[in-house]
């Protein structure tokens, strides 16, 4: 390193690489992206954004919401489940011991005896979770020998992890969620919850409202601030206004006052009931909770 | 490092040609400093009262907390280095600094697109993008401002006798090579009018982000502290070998962390980053044994003032950077990614380390700009204890807290008791704030003095060069000649 000549080369050299490799490629590979389609359905994905949720984006982005709030729920894994739910024509003797005579099928014989000690524990009500790991061979194998002889199952991915537990969303969040956000704002600090799905969770606009202009009136314990700045706090004239919110006493401003949503608020909140990450994806694979139901 | 002193200039003729520069850069940075911190203190108080800022949408925590990072970095941490940069660029190549009006103006721009930018951000003009938030007109100043300086900067470098660059002018090289690269690219990318579809928006700013806070932090911090520590150790640089394998695997590898593991990305993304953050441990390490081996044979004394803050800044460096790289491990990833960790690690990077290292080196460099003791000296130490304690009492309780949400997130705990339970940490951490606005009041006062003790003089020689008979001595002149 004797001259600015050559740190200056070598310099330019570790960045340049980094930026085609960080810049560069992910431009490429990800940024002429278009909706992909949904599994098992003849809908894309994401929906193109219409109406007051563009604007919210913008609210959302000016409030700074992504400083407390991330929109990316994260997955440990995926369980491959099958659930028995009607035998047909038989009996529960009979199914047991056809299983176990199926278990010398090679697909089968790994998780043979998970698959029979379930059996053991199982007192014949359906429906009843056979399965439940990672092998998706023995699933599919096991369910089309029991098609074959007229028993129902349900064949089902189910994502794993805290986020998903908590009930944030349906599984993870992936690269196609954010393909309309404009900024993306993936958050990087969980001071309140996650929000990919907060449009499942909470889908009612008017308590969205509710919230942001008094968070405590709905969870005693939270630590968000209001943002009663989004609201116009004025007199009843005669009727109240429709569009006023509905508050316990104590987050009442004052007698013959009435709270209402600005524009900015409505846009805000509906925004909020449009995040709805909840469809699978060839990405993130899931069986949807509503295919279960026989 | 010794200054050639046959050159023509002495060192103090060197010197002078820094003040105005560097009293332009250094005032508005210290001023940015306290506005920074008691906006990030204002920001912290939702947490000990969410309903205080209900009605008020500037101090709203998202706009607070962004607008006081964004002043700590853009308009305290880097200019203040920069102008460390400009300093010790003419220390080491025994010239004067070269355009010295250039950089004055430089510092105008940048403090006035810092100030531009703030106040966008707190009525709502954020771009949205972590660490990128001040708007086109504000980045477009930041930027100008950027260049004009590390021309000058690049130029006194090149004035330098001597053939071979001291270490702390490879990293300076690369810092201005770095800043001007990925916030041209950064913005070009995601603040114009074009920005590309979908999450390479959040790769680019993650790639941004960490350039920015963990290798042009590393390289300014490691850069100035390499010039101080054998200044004040009274010994050379230990093992430029060291000092050269540090600078080649830090822009090497540094470069590529940046991308969270649970990040919705395409997986070829983190798995980059994870690797590259276990190298990055290497420069960390080798720039730890350098400072050891420099700074320890002077002793442990604590007598506050430059050395101290240095030393306390080298050490932060090393600390918050291997906590910074551990976030890239997959393993503990799990349960510190998305919680206040982060947020203390970046806090611990900014003002405990190069913070801290920018301070000292402002302490140290201005009394030898302005040929002058400092006014304040004993509030110059105090703040040097003062800054350290505050930026553990500040971080250390967030990291705590972070962890111990990360353990929470993971288990089957109700979200509503797990923000409860930071809680206590935050408030705890609200006190290290307090602290630090005391020191960066204490190093505001010692600038500001300085400055209007400059002015006056300024002034007084103005009136006598003014009132003087015409046939005047040289040493007027020359008075004069000092003036902006």
């Amino acid at each position: 390193m004797k001259t600015g000549f050559s740190v200056f080369l070598v310099s330019f050299v570790a960045l340049g690489a980094s930026w085609f490799g960080f810049v560069y490629g992910p431009v490429r590979q990800l940024g002429d992206e278009t909706q992909t389609p949904i599994l098992q359905s003849p809908d894309a994905w994401p929906p193109r954004p219409a109406g007051d949720a563009t604007l919210g984006l913008q609210v959302y982005r000016a409030c700074g919401c992504a400083a407390c709030h991330t929109e990316q729920v994260r997955q440990t894994g995926t369980l491959n489940e099958l659930t028995l739910l009607s035998l047909g024509v038989h009996s529960a003797g009979d199914f047991k011991d056809f299983i176990r005579s199926l278990m010398v099928v090679p697909e089968l014989m790994n998780e043979s005896n998970t698959i029979v000690g379930n059996l053991e524990k199982w007192n014949g009500a359906t429906p009843f979770v056979m399965y439940s790991g990672d092998d998706d061979i023995a699933v599919s194998t096991l369910a089309s020998k029991l098609k074959a002889v007229g028993v129902k199952t349900d064949a089902r991915i189910v994502p794993t992890g805290p986020d998903i537990a908590r009930g944030w969303g349906a599984r993870q969040s992936v690269a196609e969620d954010f393909l309309y956000d404009d900024p993306v704002q993936p958050g990087n600090l969980r001071a309140g919850p996650d929000l990919a799905a907060i449009g499942v969770r909470d889908p009612d606009v008017n308590w969205q409202l509710r919230h942001l202009y008094a968070p405590r009136s709905l969870l005693k314990t939270s630590t968000m601030p209001p943002f009663q700045f989004l609201f116009e706090v004025r007199k009843v004239n005669g009727q109240p206004s429709p569009e006023a919110l509905v508050l316990p006493k104590e987050f009442v401003p004052a007698d013959g006052m009435e709270v209402v949503p600005t524009a900015e608020a409505r846009q805000l909140a509906a925004y909020l009931v449009s995040l709805k990450a909840n469809v699978p994806l060839y990405d993130a694979p899931f069986t949807p909770v509503t295919a279960a139901k026989p | 490092m010794s200054i050639d002193e046959t050159k023509s200039f002495s060192a103090t003729a060197n010197d002078v040609s820094c003040r105005v520069p560097l009293l332009a850069l250094f005032g508005g940075a210290a001023l940015w400093l306290v506005l920074g911190l008691l906006l990030g203190l204002l920001a912290a108080m939702s947490f000990h009262d969410p309903n205080l800022f209900g009605n008020c949408p500037f101090l709203t925590f998202g706009r607070a907390q962004a607008a006081a990072n964004d002043l700590v970095l853009y308009g305290f941490v880097m200019p203040a280095a920069l102008g460390t940069m400009l300093w010790i660029a003419t220390r080491l190549s025994g010239a004067p600094l070269a355009l010295p009006i250039v950089p004055v103006a430089a510092a105008n721009l940048w403090h006035l697109g810092v100030a531009i930018g703030t106040l966008e951000i707190l009525t709502g003009g954020s771009s949205g993008h972590a660490w990128l938030e001040y708007p086109r007109l504000a980045a477009c100043l930041l930027f100008a401002g950027f260049i004009l300086m590390a021309v000058s900067a690049t130029a006194t470098m090149g004035f330098r006798a001597r053939g071979e660059m001291y270490p702390s002018l490879w990293f300076f090289l690369a810092a201005l090579l770095w800043f001007a690269w990925t916030y041209s690219t950064a913005n070009l990318f995601l603040i114009s009018s074009h920005p590309p579809r979908g999450v390479a928006q959040a790769v680019i700013d993650w790639w941004y982000s960490n350039n920015l806070l963990f290798v042009w932090l590393s390289l300014a911090g490691i850069g100035i502290a390499f010039y101080f520590l054998p200044k004040f150790a009274a010994r050379p640089l230990a093992g430029t070998g060291y000092a050269l394998f540090a600078f080649l695997t830090l822009i090497g590898f540094g470069t590529w962390c940046g991308m969270p593991q649970g990040a919705p990305v395409p997986a070829w993304l983190p798995a980059v980053s994870a690797y590259a953050a276990l190298l990055s441990i290497l420069p960390v390490i080798a720039v730890a044994v350098i400072g050891w081996k420099t700074a320890a044979p002077a002793g442990f004394s604590l007598c506050g003032g430059p050395f101290c803050f240095m030393k306390f800044g080298l050490l932060s460096l090393v600390v918050s950077d291997l906590l910074y790289l551990s976030e890239f491990c997959p393993r503990i990833s799990r349960v510190v990614d998305l919680t206040w960790f982060g947020f203390g690690v970046t806090q611990w990077q900014l003002l405990g380390a190069a913070g801290m290292i920018v301070c000292g080196a402002i302490y140290e460099i201005l009394p030898r700009v302005m040929e002058k003791e400092l006014p304040q000296r004993g509030l110059a130490k105090l703040s040097a204890f003062l800054f350290a304690i505050g930026v553990l009492v500040y971080v250390v309780p967030l990291l705590i807290g972070g962890v111990e949400q990360g353990m929470k997130l993971n288990a089957n705990i109700p979200f509503a008791d797990i923000s409860a339970g930071t809680l206590m940490f935050l408030r705890i951490s609200s006190t290290g704030q307090l602290l630090m606005i005391i020191a960066s009041l204490c190093l505001l006062l010692n600038v500001l003095i300085m400055t209007i003790q400059w002015k006056l003089a300024l002034g007084k020689a103005l009136v006598a060069a003014l009132t003087a008979p015409l046939s005047t001595d040289s040493t007027t002149a020359k008075e004069s000649e000092v003036k902006p």
